[in-house]
């Protein structure tokens, strides 16, 4: 998988027990310039760090960065692990790989925010989910979870704003016009701030700045066992909480090694793509709002209603539905729900018609999304976009057909592809989407065998009402699981699905307990996110709001 | 048996005091500034849409600039970076102007009890109903409506001040 990096750095690296590449410090940038160039690993999903100081057996360090590539084919992980050299505890750095890879930029402003670790050459290295007054850095072991620091002013980004000017030959900028789209603005979907710089109507350049919505979530899992966590994974992409869901016992139950029974996996599948059809019904009908295509909202938001509906039939939840359990889901289909299912699919289908009916051949919709925000392939997987964004530029990366986890194998369905990577794109790579996602749904209720809905292991499932009320065994196997949760052997491990808006990914470490030592997610937009400003620049005003939306930043994850 | 204006000239004309006339516009035509920011804001989505449909009770004139709202509907988590535009957005209103707490976190931070988030909005602003939920259904927003309607109804008058003066957030100096 990584030959030349294995043998061009024989003796520099060791294997540890959870497959991950331990690695000097020195030769971070190195090795994965190598890997990059050599081995064609070129996308970085993610970097984080874990702090150990807590952990129960002993490290070499304090604290390791964690990167984790993909390669060519973006079937195959590598994830990389350096412990940084802590004699002087002010001074924690390693090298910045900003020029490697595009997406490093915030990925590693983030680790520096959340654990002080310093990127030496990195090219704007502050805060980016913490307010600009914040002190300390909060994932630390030792920082107090309830420690809550008042912010009393918003930072005017102009420290980010001049150099760029300046890097464009803008000497003074008096005849240049500042605008700050967000956080509190109509079209900035939630709480996004842009600031850009105006001649005209046209951007000249642009900052973004997120954090306004950050919960503290990787924080609050280190608090919690797993099965209390699934909660918060639903308000993450809380246009699609399902799939959240899955994606965090997916990754759990992959460090428990087990597999669920085939019903649900058939559930997880079916209940899985109707919230991605539903999650992309918002981002389509926010849109086309945005473009002034009013009426497409009420045809694509109320067949949104009849899942809502359905959802709360099942799980007794609209939004927030915590459907899923470590080791399978919370309750079965009940009766009468293949109907209601068919209802939905036939709401949506026909909301989607009547929306397309009316911007498929119009005018004034193809002249305000094509070619606008153009992001190309190459650019595309540089700023580590995935989902339909990734798609719509011409990359055929889905992980349901890369690394096909459930019966996504046997499913038969197409990935959308777009071919110029602009709003329009990734809009009707949403539409086809949908499309799909409906064949994949009638599909599988067709093959959904009967059985099982949760592993039936009762170190990982809560038993039935019936025994916990009726014998002792049951009972105490009840109160112990939930006090104790699920205890996950130790281990480091990295799991991702496709949701919504592309890879969503969860980084955890366990110590054994039943309480995760470390959460990491990797939301896709948040590269996405960080790519932003650099879409807009050159464009008008206008479309920034458009770029944005086709995007589809939810708050809830990106700033989790 | 009319007795006044009525006598004189029947029918034609209906009288009342200024303050119910007043209270009537008011809480027929509110016009809320939705301060979404998290999941409470999708539910607010579904509460605008035809299905609840808000514009039954009068509100469905949602206002982008919080100059020409009278009603904030805080909508979503309120962490500490966002607080003080929270504050300035609800200076900008004017006054009488009442506010909404839609959710367990605008209400008291919901099960985000960490250090990013704001333990509850009223620590910065004053609020008029609280909605518990998380999120709350479409029903709860539109009863917190129906209670600012009460609230109107029953307590408004145009001699009396609503500015909260005696409120004191956090973030005022
Ligand atoms: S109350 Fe619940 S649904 Fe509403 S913003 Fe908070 S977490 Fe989201």
């Amino acid at each position: 998988m990584c030959n030349h990096f294995e043998e061009k750095f024989k003796g520099l690296y060791k294997k540890d027990e959870n497959d991950i590449y331990v690695i000097d410090q020195t030769f971070v940038k190195a090795m994965i310039s190598c890997l990059k160039e050599k081995d064609g690993f070129h996308f970085l999903a993610d970097i984080t760090a874990v702090d150990y100081s807590k952990f129960n057996r002993p490290t070499p360090n304090r604290f390791a960065v964690i990167y984790i590539l993909r390669d060519k084919e973006f079937k195959n992980v590598i994830t990389l692990k350096t412990f940084i050299d802590d004699d002087d505890e002010d001074d924690l750095h390693v090298e910045s790989i900003c020029d490697i890879f595009f997406s490093a930029n915030w990925a590693e402003r983030e680790v520096w925010d959340q654990y002080g670790i310093k990127f030496i050459n990195h090219p704007n290295l502050k805060r980016v989910l913490n307010h600009k007054e914040f002190e300390g850095h909060p994932l630390r072991k030792d920082y107090p979870i309830t420690k809550g620091q008042l912010c009393t002013k918003t930072d005017d980004l102009m420290d980010e704003m001049i150099p760029l000017l300046e890097k464009k030959g803008y000497k003074s900028h008096s005849d240049l016009m500042f605008l700050n789209l967000g956080p509190a603005h109509p079209a900035s979907h939630g709480t996004i701030r842009t600031f850009v710089a105006l001649d005209g109507e046209t951007i000249v350049s642009a900052v973004s700045e997120i954090g306004y919505l950050h919960r503290g979530f990787e924080k609050s899992c280190e608090n919690h066992t797993y099965n209390q966590i699934i909660p918060y994974t639903d308000r993450l992409n809380y246009c699609s909480a399902i799939l959240n869901n899955i994606a965090f016992s997916h990754t759990v139950e992959g460090m428990l090694n087990v597999t669920i029974p085939e019903r649900a996996q058939f559930i997880r599948v079916i209940i899985g793509e109707l919230s991605r059809i539903i999650d992309h019904l918002v981002c389509l009908a926010a849109n086309l709002v945005d473009m002034g295509a009013l009426t497409n909202y009420w045809y694509l938001y109320n067949p949104r209603e009849n899942v809502y509906n359905l959802l709360s039939k099942l799980t007794g939840a609209r939004l927030t539905n915590s459907y899923m359990r470590i080791g399978g889901v919370a309750h079965d289909f009940y009766d009468g729900f293949e109907e209601d299912l068919q209802g939905c699919i036939k709401a949506i289908e026909k909301g989607m018609g009547d929306t397309l009916k009316l911007i498929e051949h119009n005018r004034i919709f193809h002249d305000r999304t094509q070619n606008i925000g153009v992001v190309s392939a190459q650019d595309a997987i540089n700023k580590g976009f995935t989902g339909p964004n990734l798609r719509a530029s011409g990359v055929a990366y889905d992980l349901r057909k890369t690394n096909p986890y459930y019966f996504y194998d046997a499913l038969e369905f197409d990935i959308a592809v777009g071919s110029v990577g602009d709003v329009y794109d990734r809009l009707m790579v949403r539409f086809e989407e949908i499309r799909q996602s409906i064949s994949i749904i009638n599909q599988s209720m067709k093959m959904l065998p009967k059985g099982d809905i949760i592993v039936n292991d009762r170190a990982i499932a809560l038993p039935t009402k019936q025994n916990v009320y009726n014998n002792i065994e049951g009972l105490m196997n009840q109160f112990k699981l939930t006090m104790d949760g699920v205890q996950v052997p130790c281990g480091e491990y990295y799991s991702a699905i496709e949701a919504g808006n592309g890879e969503l990914g969860f980084f955890i470490v366990s110590d054994g307990n039943g309480t995760p030592y470390k959460v990491k997610v990797r939301p896709p937009c948040f590269p996405a996110m960080s790519a932003l400003p650099s879409m807009l620049e050159g464009g008008m005003i206008a479309d920034s709001v458009l770029s944005l939306g086709s995007l589809n930043i939810i708050a809830g994850e990106l700033d989790r | 048996m009319a007795v006044g204006a009525e006598a004189v000239f029947g029918d034609s004309i209906v009288t009342t005091k200024l303050d119910s006339a007043i209270n009537w516009a008011r809480e027929s035509s509110m016009w809320p500034y939705v301060f979404g920011t998290a999941c409470c804001a999708i539910e607010f989505m579904s509460v605008a849409s035809s299905k609840y449909d808000i514009s039954r009770f009068g509100a469905e004139v949602v206002r982008f600039s919080p100059r020409q709202a009278d009603l904030m509907v805080v909508a979503g988590t309120i962490s500490y970076k966002q607080a003080p535009i929270l504050k300035r957005i609800y200076d900008q209103m004017t006054e009488p102007k009442w506010v909404i707490s839609m959710g367990a976190c605008a209400c008291s931070g919901g099960f985000y009890d960490n250090y990013t988030t704001m333990q509850g909005i009223d620590s910065i602003i004053p609020v008029d109903v609280y909605v518990a939920g998380c999120p709350p259904r479409p029903e709860a927003l539109l009863d917190a409506l129906l209670e600012i309607q009460k609230q109107q109804k029953a307590e408004e008058s145009i001699t009396k001040d609503r500015i909260k003066k005696d409120f004191k957030g956090t973030l005022d100096v």
